[in-house]
């Protein structure tokens, strides 16, 4: 059985969770690219709080007695996608750190190098 | 073109991502359409040489150090326009889709002040665009959504093929969406922005290298993405405030 009141705290704690979402996108402190699997996470936990014989269902099948657990399962399933996924963008970001570190260096180098070819023009020309 | 025309500095934003072996064509009828025309090649991270063949034919080439999306390339050449003091700018993209012997059709109702951002739209009834029906689906489906929200009829929202004055540019320069078929979304910014949009028909030529690779679950996928990404920029603050109409 599921407790009632089990399923209205996290139904409620789902819609909250989603709203934030929302108004993080919203006020442009979340890009919705990285918003997409935080917005699944909060559908599916609140489409499993709310739709209880889903929650049961799911249970059964994977075995669980207590059928609120499933949802803890579920939820911490999703949150090791999302920081999975984090570790991919947290790499790819480093990378490009250093190759824009890279570039700056040789564009310095190359300004300079100009620089003072011009200088040295210019002294010629004096 | 007019006198007025010929005030006006242009800029043909040209973003390319492994295209040497169609660019060096597109830049020169570019050129042989209006010698005027500043060329801005950005290279977005290729690695097939397209930068240096479009340096060889004359173009300026900005070079950027990795991938950015063709979102986050058209976004630099309009940062480049707007900080050089270009009055017009228009994109033609460097894999020859776009034919540059249209540029004047778009470039018209720039001229004769009707729009802010003129759309070169290929279902607005001259020449026979083909491509995949699942793609023209998904078009056709942006074309309604996008028209519902900006209150005109569009017909090809996911052109790319466009023209911007002094306003729009300055507005994209610093608000551009990088999402995949960011056109689709820049339509929705420009009508969130209030520019006049105006869309003229043209024609396109088929891809000459490469083709979609797209599947039809994938660009299920993407349709959802799109739209999802044209519902949030429903509402979004957005970056920049409003100006008042002059």
């Amino acid at each position: 059985m599921i407790p009632f009141r089990v399923s209205v705290v996290a139904a409620i704690a789902a819609a909250f969770f989603l709203l934030l979402i929302f108004e993080l996108i919203r006020s442009r402190r979340l890009q919705e690219r990285y918003a997409l699997l935080w917005l699944m996470t909060g559908a599916v936990i609140l489409l499993l709080s709310v739709w209880r014989d889903a929650l049961r269902l799911v249970a059964e099948q994977v075995g669980i007695a207590y059928p609120p657990s499933a949802l803890f399962v579920v939820g911490f399933l999703f949150i090791l996608v999302v920081l999975l996924h984090y570790s991919t963008v947290i790499s790819e970001l480093s990378e490009r750190n250093v190759l824009l570190a890279q570039d700056i260096a040789l564009l310095e180098e190359r300004l300079r190098t100009h620089e003072r070819a011009t200088e040295s023009l210019r002294a010629e020309g004096a | 073109m007019t006198e007025a025309a010929h005030a006006k500095r242009l800029i043909a934003i040209v973003p390319a991502l492994n295209e040497a072996a169609t660019i060096g064509r597109v830049i020169n009828e570019i050129r042989s359409v209006d010698s005027e025309f500043a060329i801005l090649v950005v290279d977005d991270g290729s690695d097939d040489g397209t930068g240096t063949v479009a340096e060889a034919a004359g173009a300026l080439v900005c070079r950027l150090p990795f991938n950015l999306g063709i979102g986050g390339a058209v976004q630099t050449g309009y940062r480049y326009a707007l900080a050089n003091g270009f009055d017009v700018a228009v994109q033609v993209d460097g894999d020859g889709q776009h034919d540059p012997s249209q540029l004047p059709v778009i470039l018209a109702p720039l001229y004769a002040g009707e729009a802010d951002v003129v759309i070169g739209s290929r279902f607005a009834g001259v020449g026979s665009y083909r491509a995949a029906r699942v793609r023209r689906l998904g078009m056709h489906v942006f074309a309604a959504v996008v028209s519902a929200i900006v209150r005109q009829p569009l017909t090809d929202t996911s052109s790319s093929f466009r023209a911007l004055n002094r306003r729009s540019l300055s507005l994209f320069a610093v608000d551009y969406p990088h999402g995949f078929l960011e056109t689709v979304e820049a339509t929705v910014l420009a009508g969130k922005y209030r520019l006049r949009l105006k869309e003229v028909p043209v024609t396109m030529r088929e891809r000459e290298l490469g083709r979609s690779s797209l599947t039809i679950p994938l660009s299920l996928f993407y349709t959802a993405k799109v739209l999802l990404a044209v519902f949030v920029s429903l509402f979004r603050r957005p970056a920049l405030r409003l100006e008042e109409e002059p």
